[in-house]
């Protein structure tokens, strides 16, 4: 499917957030998401599934002052 | 002597909060706090994928995490980067960051002004990096500001206590703490700041840009306990031209 994530288009196998960022061999506990402008919260990642042309941002923490 | 500062409900020791930034390697940052002593450190919120590393497996359990909301050109943008950093887990102390100069890096009391309103309103213990202009700061208290942070110089310039007189004004003035924040250069700026009464110092660039970052944490610790000690212990009156004061008795000379 197709879905852009953090300004980039991809195309994905993965039909589920889990998958996905497993795809991007990313560790859910490190990093937020948002889904079409809306943060997804920690507890529902799991069952939180994509659509065709989601757009998604991944961010995390890095240094800063 | 007990001399904590309260933040948010939090009894921190500490009055030297760090940053995470600019380091030739995150690896040095538990070694730095430990010889910084900080309990509060600032990181920030970017995309995944980019240059970038994480940062998180460098810091301890049980700091304090300060996320800022850098890269917001707007109060919208912080209010954004505020909740995604709540929704990382990370409690909710938030430093509101909102600059559209690129070039100065100066912040934008009125956009950074409309933040705090709105995250103070949702709870947000709220941090503001202002510029230490008087009434900007009693804006950001009347919004919910817990603490105001004043730049001392702009952002990585290690030009020191530029803003000094303005500083002042606003620990005269202000019910709130003052922490100073960016472009201090060196322990001494720390120093000064703790000395006319501000109430904690952030740091980044002075000590993650130095030849031996980690000895210079420890400065840093040095200067803002001997500054607030001096503030605490009260200064001794500045004398005039002319009037220099023997320490020792004038009398019982040996002739």
């Amino acid at each position: 499917m197709h879905i852009i994530v953090n300004g980039e288009p991809k195309q994905t196998k993965a039909e589920t957030l889990p998958a996905l960022l497993e795809e991007f061999s990313l560790d859910p506990k490190t990093v937020v998401v948002e889904i079409n402008g809306k943060i997804v919260d920690r507890s529902l990642v799991p069952t939180t599934s994509l659509a065709e042309n989601d757009t998604l941002e991944i961010v995390h923490f890095v240094g800063g002052g | 002597m007990e001399d904590a500062l309260v933040l948010g409900g939090i009894s921190l020791q500490s009055r030297l909060f760090i940053g995470t930034g600019k380091y030739a390697s995150d690896s040095l940052i538990p070694e730095i706090i430990a010889q910084s002593g900080a309990e509060v450190i600032t990181v920030a919120l970017r995309r995944v994928g980019m240059q970038q590393e994480g940062v998180m497996d460098h810091i301890p359990k049980g700091m304090r995490l300060l996320p800022n909301t850098s890269g917001a050109r707007t109060a919208e943008e912080a209010v954004r980067l505020a909740h995604l950093a709540k929704a990382a887990g990370c409690g909710d102390w938030i430093k509101i960051e909102v600059i559209s100069d690129t070039r100065h890096l100066l912040p934008d009391g009125y956009e950074t002004c409309k933040a705090t309103e709105i995250l103070a309103k949702e709870g947000f213990t709220v941090l503001p990096y202002m510029n230490p202009d008087l009434y900007v700061a009693r804006s950001l208290v009347d919004a919910g500001a817990s603490v105001v942070m004043p730049l001392a110089a702009p952002i990585g310039s290690n030009r020191g206590l530029q803003t000094k007189e303005m500083i002042g004004i606003l620990i005269e003035e202000l019910d709130v703490p003052i922490i100073v924040d960016a472009g201090l250069g060196s322990p001494k700026d720390a120093c000064e700041a703790m000395e006319m009464g501000a109430q904690a110092c952030l740091v980044n660039t002075a000590i993650a840009a130095a030849d031996n970052p980690v000895l210079m944490a420890k400065a840093f610790k040095m200067a803002v306990c001997a500054g607030r000690s001096a503030f605490l212990a009260g200064k001794a009156r500045v004398h005039g031209l002319g009037q220099a004061n023997a320490s020792s008795p004038l009398t019982g000379f040996l002739r």
